[in-house]
């Protein structure tokens, strides 16, 4: 597991980090079909930033979520990877306390999520609010504030200059007083971002971010996911690119209703783990693409 | 306003104070895609009002109104219950609560103007509104309401901003979704219920909607878009007032929304953003830019912009 560290060639800082985190899931990527059990065991690892243990979920009568179990070690940078429908989104909703929950437990930082809200950061799907709403990029960095602002009280010139540093930061300075309907997806999504930057949350949740985007906003998002890690932060990202899970991401956790499997890349994005976690998906792509 | 009588004046003011808070709560249930609701809501609250006056025998405004609201939030109550009971979609359940409460209210009035002094009981003024017919006392009551909502809003007007933009983030920072859903449904249903008298059920909605429609094509800021809905409704208000008091008996809610519908076509005309003329011109200026065909007829570069949009 260690080599699999150095080889990404992160900073000799995170290493230790890194090792740290990937320890206590050791047990998860032996046996990964034993996820129920396994998490239980750990709970002597290192502080878990979330730990998620026999959650279940459904939508009308349709079960989307069963049994999910898995715990997040601090400093890591996890993908949530599975085929349409499997419940990727609704499995962020649900540990947000945004989906009803059928069954289960979800722990963030040892304590639950209302006690926990503002080291948790959200970032939803761009298509989950209405673009055409009035008001500018800047307004909408400056929502993430809010929590710290204080309830009805009226930001001040602080909070504007946090806002628009973010903004900055994600390559949108020029664009801080634009109409959000006039922004391109992916613009709208650095916004998104940037909303969640100010926020200052320790673990961070984010739901398709690379979806539709282009390809300088893709590379500023996965800069922005890698600085935060660099950082200390937790990130978990639902993502639907097989391709660069690899290249991205230092844990994955594959999900079709319950978990697959979960643990560092190198070691559980193997070929087998990806076909259970696609069923038949795979093998027919595989037969077009040769 | 000189011609007018001291009373007319009232009237004017309470029905402009009136417009500016339903202009206001109007933009609320304009981004709640609720508009509809609105509509449902105020024919909902007509039994309430019938059957207010029916128990008490005579007319009390705080009674009459008290049914209205309660009238209208089983409305609500029952447009929810029939959407999450039933296959039943919410347009739908919507349009099921308009009809029978409106006509439930109606069968109710038509028994109680039967009753010995219910011909004098007014109640016939809900439907389409008699300003003209409000007493002093009623006009206090309205503008004091219209004035607690103007105050609401501004107190909160970042939480309903994040609110109505993203909920589920507003969650996220701990600002109660429910708690908003119920200050919301307060907010709507107090403004339909002391509005009922001035415009009456059936046309109270269209000082709800139309003013956010009209304020959208001016403004890109959320709080412009507040303070213009709330001037064009004060302002329909009080016109449509105005108007309605030169003719002996004439219905005030008619003429509140034939000013409003006004300042909607203006609006959709020469509204600055995204207007129909404005829209035009900008047409014309891509189609003379040189260089602009040669971009509109390269479908890969037409493509990649899509793709990024």
């Amino acid at each position: 597991m260690e080599p699999v560290m150095r080889e990404k060639g992160t900073a000799a800082a995170l290493e230790e980090k890194g090792t740290e985190a990937t320890r206590g899931e050791e047990g998860t990527a032996a046996a990964p079909r034993d996820n129920g059990l396994e998490p239980m065991r750990q709970s002597g690892g290192p502080e878990a930033v979330l730990e998620v243990s026999g959650l279940s979920a459904a939508y009308r009568r349709n079960r989307v979520l069963e049994d999910v179990t898995f715990r997040v070690a601090p400093g890591t940078l996890t993908a949530i990877v599975g085929p349409n429908g499997a419940g990727k989104s609704t499995l962020l909703k649900t540990m947000l306390d945004l989906h009803p929950r059928l069954g289960g437990e979800v722990r963030f930082f040892g304590t639950s999520y209302r006690k926990a809200k503002r080291r948790v950061g959200y970032v939803p799907q761009r298509g989950s609010v209405d673009w055409d709403f009035p008001t500018d990029a800047l307004d909408v960095v400056m929502m993430g504030l809010y929590g710290q602002i204080g309830w009805l009280r009226r930001p001040g010139r602080r909070h504007r200059e946090l806002a628009m540093a973010a903004l900055e930061q994600m390559g949108m300075g020029a664009y801080a007083k634009r109409q959000i309907s006039e922004l391109s997806g992916g613009q709208q999504q650095r916004v998104f971002l940037a909303r969640a930057l100010v926020q200052d949350a320790d673990l961070y949740l984010l739901d398709e971010p690379l979806a539709g985007v282009d390809a300088a906003t893709e590379r500023a998002i996965m800069d922005l996911l890698k600085t935060l890690r660099e950082s200390g932060k937790t990130v978990m990202v639902v993502h639907h690119d097989l391709q660069t899970v690899e290249d991205y991401f230092d844990h994955v956790l594959l999900l079709n209703r319950t978990v697959v499997a979960h643990g560092p890349t190198a070691d559980i994005f193997t070929r087998d783990h990806i076909a259970r976690t696609y069923g038949g998906l795979l093998r027919m792509r595989e037969k077009v693409t040769g | 306003m000189t011609g007018l009588s001291h009373n007319a004046q009232w009237v004017l003011v309470s029905t402009l104070m009136l417009g500016a808070a339903a202009g206001l709560i109007g933009c609320f249930a304009y981004w709640k895609r609720q508009s509809l609701m609105s509509d449902a809501l105020a024919h909902a609250a007509l039994p309430g009002v019938v059957i207010g006056f029916a128990v008490l025998g005579f007319k009390s405004l705080p009674v009459m109104l008290l049914g209205a609201a309660a009238s209208a939030l089983l409305g609500a109550l029952a447009v929810h219950a029939i959407r999450s009971g039933t296959r039943i979609k919410e347009d739908t359940a919507m349009g099921i609560i308009l009809s029978v409460f409106f006509g439930l209210g109606i069968m109710l009035l038509t028994i109680v103007n039967r009753m010995p002094g219910g011909r004098q009981s007014g109640l016939d003024s809900f439907i389409f509104g008699q300003a003209a017919a409000m007493v002093r006392q009623d006009m206090l009551t309205m503008t004091a309401a219209a004035v607690v909502v103007l105050l609401a809003v501004l107190i909160s007007f970042k939480e309903w901003k994040l609110y109505l933009f993203d909920p589920g983030f507003a969650r996220g920072l701990g600002l109660s979704g429910r708690l908003m859903d119920a200050a919301y449904m307060t907010l709507l249903v107090a403004i339909i219920v002391i509005g009922i008298q001035a415009v009456g059920v059936i046309l109270m909605a269209a000082l709800l909607i139309v003013p956010a429609v009209s304020a959208r094509y001016w403004t890109n800021a959320f709080g412009g878009m507040l303070a213009l809905s709330a001037l064009f409704g004060g302002g329909a208000g009080a016109a449509g007032t105005y108007v309605s008091t030169l003719g002996d008996g004439w219905p005030t809610g008619p003429f509140i929304v034939i000013a409003a519908a006004g300042v909607f076509l203006t609006s959709l005309l020469f509204g600055v953003r995204k207007g129909l003329l404005v829209r035009a011109m900008q047409r014309r200026e891509q189609m003379r830019r040189p260089g602009a065909r040669a971009v509109m007829s390269d479908p890969l570069a037409e493509g990649r912009r899509c793709h990024e949009l």
